[in-house]
C-alpha cells in the first residue's frame, strides 16, 4: 500500500454519465473532493464524433465535450490513462495497476461499454480493429497511413458498423458490411427505413452482405489481415477488418463482487446498486427503460448522461429519481435523417401501427392500448420531440394518435389539457381579468 | 400588463428565484404570449428570419437570398386558438442532457440554453427530447437552431414586431415586485 486518501466522490469513467454525475455533484456539493479516473488518457469527448475523427473532418481538439478548463474550474481532480484494478466494497478502496490505492465514500460505476469479439480464428491479425475509442479511431487512422488502396470488411451492420463504414468511404477506403441478420441498422430501425439506408449505403459504394457472418480472419505471412471467410465458404480480399457486432456492459471490476449484476450493473430509481453509496449509470447499468417498464440495457449517450446526473444529485444528498430511458436514435448517415425511440417494429400482433407515407417522409408510431411505445420518423423529423415526449410520459393518445403522424402536426394536434400542460399556461375564461399568460 | 401575471409567473419566479438566492445568478428574462389575442399573423416568424439573415432588408431577405434564414419560432392555429412556441429554457433542459457533443449548455451568465454551432453536428438528438418542438434542423448547414433571444437584444425581434401585443418580455424584478410576498417554496424538482 503506497499512499491511501478519501475522496468524497470518486467516479470511475470519463465521458457522457461520469461528466453528468461531477456537474450534478457541484451543483449541489461545491467543495466535495471530486475524482474522475478514465483509463483513457484524453479529457472527455463526444464519443460519437470518433466518426468524424476518422473520416478526417474534425481533430481531437474539437471533439471536446466540456471546454478545456472545465476539470478546473469545477475543482474536479483527473486520473487520466490510468487503470483501476480493483474496487473493495468492503473497505471503499479502489486499487489502480500502479498499486495507487484511493479510499472513496461514494462511488460511481460509470465504466461504460466493451466491444463484443466472439471467438473467431484470426481475430489476432494485425489490421482487425473495433470502434468504441478515440484511441480505436487513431489506431485505425494510422493503420490506413501505412496502406494505399485499402478495402475493408465491416463485421456487423449496425450503428458502429455504419458509423466506420461512413468514415473509411470518406477516406476512399472500400468497404464490405457483413451483416448476420436481413438488414442493416435491424435494431434500431423497421424494414422501411432499413431499406432507405441500404440503399443510401450501397449508392455510397459499400457492399452490403445479410444473412452471413465472418467465420475466419486470414492473414499474410507478415501476420497481416488478407481477407475473411464467410459462413458459405466465400472469401473477401481485404486490408482491413472492423468488428461492430456490438458493445456489452464493461463489468471486469465488478465481475466477482457482491454487486448485483443482470446484463449490466442493477440499479434503482436513484441509480443506486444494490450495495449503498456505490452508484452506476451509462452503458454499464441496467436501469429503468419506461417503454419495457423494467430495467434494461440502453446504451445510449443521452440515457449515460441523464442517469449519471441522477447519480450525482443523489451522491450529494439530493433526492432524485430517474424517469427512465429507452432507446433513443437520430441518425444522419448517407444524408438520410431517421429518428426512432422505444421500439422500432411491432413485437406481436397485440400492436398496432400508426403510418403515414408522404412525399418525402415517412413516419410510423408503434402503439398498444392507446399507449405510444415506439416511434420510426424519417424526412421531415422536424417536432418529433412533442411525440417522443407522449411517449416517455405515458400519455394515452387513442383518440388522436392519427393526428400525430400529419404534415402539420404540432402541439394544438393534441387535447387542450395536454397542450396548455406542455406550455405550462391555463385555460383562458371569459373574465378578461384572467387572461391566461404563458412562457413560451 | 401586471394583471395577467398569475399561477404561471409565480412558478416561474420561484425557480429563478432559487437561482438568485443560491448562486447569486443574473435570472433570465423569458417571452409571454397572451394567447387571446394572438391572431397567428405570422409576423413573429417573418421577423426571426429577418433577425437571423445576414442582410436587415426584408425583401432582400426574403427574395433574394435564398435559401431564405429559417425561424426559430413557430406559430400554430388551429380555429381561433393560436400561439407562437419558442424555446423556453427549462430548468432541466433535456436538450443539454441529451446533447452528443456538448453544443448545447446553459450559459451562466444569461441562463439561456445555447447551440455552440462550432460544436453541433445536425444530428437532431436534441430535437427528439425537447417536449415543445421548439429546437429546429437546419439541413443545410447541418446545425440544430432554436431562439437565441435574438443574441442579448433588449427586446427580440418577434417581440418588437408582434402586431397586436401578444408577446411580450418579461424581467425576473418586475414579476418579483408583483408577487414576492406569494413565492411558494422553491421546488426541489429533479427532472
Amino acid at each position: 500500500m503506497k499512499k491511501t486518501e478519501r475522496i468524497k466522490y470518486l467516479i470511475i469513467g470519463n465521458s457522457a454519465g461520469g461528466i453528468g454525475a461531477a456537474e450534478a455533484i457541484r451543483e449541489v456539493d461545491k467543495n466535495g473532493t471530486i475524482i474522475i479516473v478514465s483509463d483513457e488518457p484524453y479529457p472527455a469527448y463526444s464519443r460519437p464524433l470518433i466518426s468524424d475523427y476518422l473520416s478526417g473532418k474534425r481533430s481531437i481538439e474539437k471533439m471536446n465535450y466540456r471546454p478545456f478548463d472545465f476539470y478546473e474550474k469545477n475543482s474536479i481532480s483527473t486520473i487520466l490513462g490510468e487503470k483501476v484494478n480493483r474496487v473493495d466494497f468492503k473497505n471503499n478502496t479502489v486499487t489502480f495497476s500502479n498499486g495507487h490505492i484511493l479510499t472513496w465514500e461514494k462511488l460511481l460505476i460509470a465504466t461504460g461499454g466493451t466491444p463484443i469479439v466472439p471467438p473467431m480464428d484470426g481475430k489476432e491479425a494485425r489490421g482487425v480493429f473495433t470502434f468504441t475509442t478515440l484511441g480505436d479511431a487513431r489506431a485505425i487512422d494510422e493503420y490506413l497511413n501505412q496502406k494505399t488502396g485499402a478495402n475493408a470488411v465491416v463485421i456487423g451492420g449496425g450503428l458502429i458498423g455504419v458509423s466506420v463504414t461512413e468514415s473509411l468511404l470518406k477516406r476512399g477506403v472500400k468497404v464490405s458490411i457483413i451483416e448476420m441478420k436481413d438488414r442493416v441498422l435491424n435494431i434500431i430501425l423497421d424494414e422501411i427505413t432499413s431499406a432507405m439506408e441500404d440503399k443510401a449505403i450501397r449508392a455510397s459504394g459499400a457492399e452490403i452482405i445479410t444473412g452471413h457472418t465472418v467465420t475466419k480472419i486470414n492473414s499474410n505471412s507478415r501476420g497481416e489481415v488478407e481477407s475473411v471467410t464467410l459462413d458459405d465458404g466465400k472469401t473477401i480480399p481485404c486490408s482491413i477488418v472492423i468488428i461492430s457486432i456490438g458493445i456489452r456492459p464493461r463489468l471486469e471490476l465488478v465481475q466477482n463482487s457482491e454487486i448485483k449484476i443482470n446484463r449490466g450493473i442493477v440499479v434503482n430509481m436513484h441509480m443506486e446498486t444494490s450495495i449503498p453509496n456505490v452508484y452506476a449509470c451509462g452503458d454499464a447499468a441496467e436501469a429503468y427503460d419506461f417503454i419495457y417498464r423494467e430495467n434494461r440495457l440502453t446504451p445510449i449517450w443521452p440515457n449515460a448522461y441523464l442517469g449519471g446526473r441522477i447519480a450525482g444529485l443523489n451522491m450529494s444528498g439530493k433526492t432524485a429519481e430517474y424517469p427512465g430511458g429507452t432507446a433513443l436514435n437520430a441518425i444522419k448517415y448517407f444524408g438520410v435523417y431517421i429518428v426512432s425511440a422505444g421500439m422500432a417494429a411491432s413485437p406481436d400482433s397485440t400492436y398496432e401501427e400508426v403510418v403515414a407515407n408522404g412525399e418525402s417522409s415517412y413516419k410510423k408510431l408503434i402503439l398498444k392500448e392507446g399507449f405510444i411505445t415506439g416511434m420510426v420518423f424519417s424526412g421531415d423529423v422536424d417536432r418529433a420531440g412533442i411525440i417522443y415526449n407522449l411517449m416517455k410520459d405515458r400519455l394515452y393518445v387513442n383518440s388522436f394518435k392519427n393526428d400525430l403522424v400529419t404534415e402539420n402536426f404540432g402541439l394544438l394536434s393534441l387535447p387542450e389539457k395536454i397542450w396548455r400542460n406542455r406550455l405550462a399556461t391555463s385555460p383562458l375564461e371569459s373574465d378578461s381579468s384572467k387572461s391566461s399568460v404563458s412562457p413560451c | 400588463m401586471r394583471q395577467f401575471i398569475e399561477y404561471d409567473i409565480i412558478r416561474y419566479t420561484a425557480t429563478v428565484f432559487r437561482y438568485l438566492v443560491i448562486e447569486g445568478i443574473t435570472p433570465m428574462r423569458k417571452i409571454y404570449i397572451k394567447e387571446e389575442v394572438c391572431i397567428g399573423c405570422g409576423l413573429c416568424e417573418v421577423y426571426c428570419q429577418l433577425q437571423h439573415s445576414s442582410v436587415r432588408d426584408l425583401i432582400k431577405t426574403f427574395k433574394k437570398r435564398l435559401p431564405r434564414p429559417l425561424p426559430r419560432v413557430r406559430v400554430e392555429t388551429k380555429g381561433n386558438v393560436s400561439f407562437s412556441v419558442r424555446c423556453r429554457n427549462c430548468d432541466e433542459p433535456a436538450c443539454a442532457y441529451a446533447c452528443l457533443t456538448g453544443a448545447i449548455t446553459r450559459n451562466p451568465e444569461t441562463r439561456m440554453i445555447t447551440v455552440d454551432e462550432e460544436k453541433c453536428i445536425g444530428c437532431c438528438t436534441c430535437m427528439m427530447v425537447c417536449p415543445l418542438g421548439a429546437i429546429k434542423q437546419d439541413k443545410e448547414h447541418k446545425k440544430m437552431l432554436k431562439c437565441d433571444f435574438c443574441h442579448g437584444e433588449e427586446i427580440p425581434a418577434c417581440v418588437a414586431n408582434c402586431p397586436n401585443e401578444a408577446l411580450f418580455c418579461l424581467e425576473l424584478d418586475d414579476a418579483l415586485t408583483d408577487v414576492k410576498m406569494r413565492i411558494p417554496s422553491p421546488v426541489s424538482q429533479a427532472v
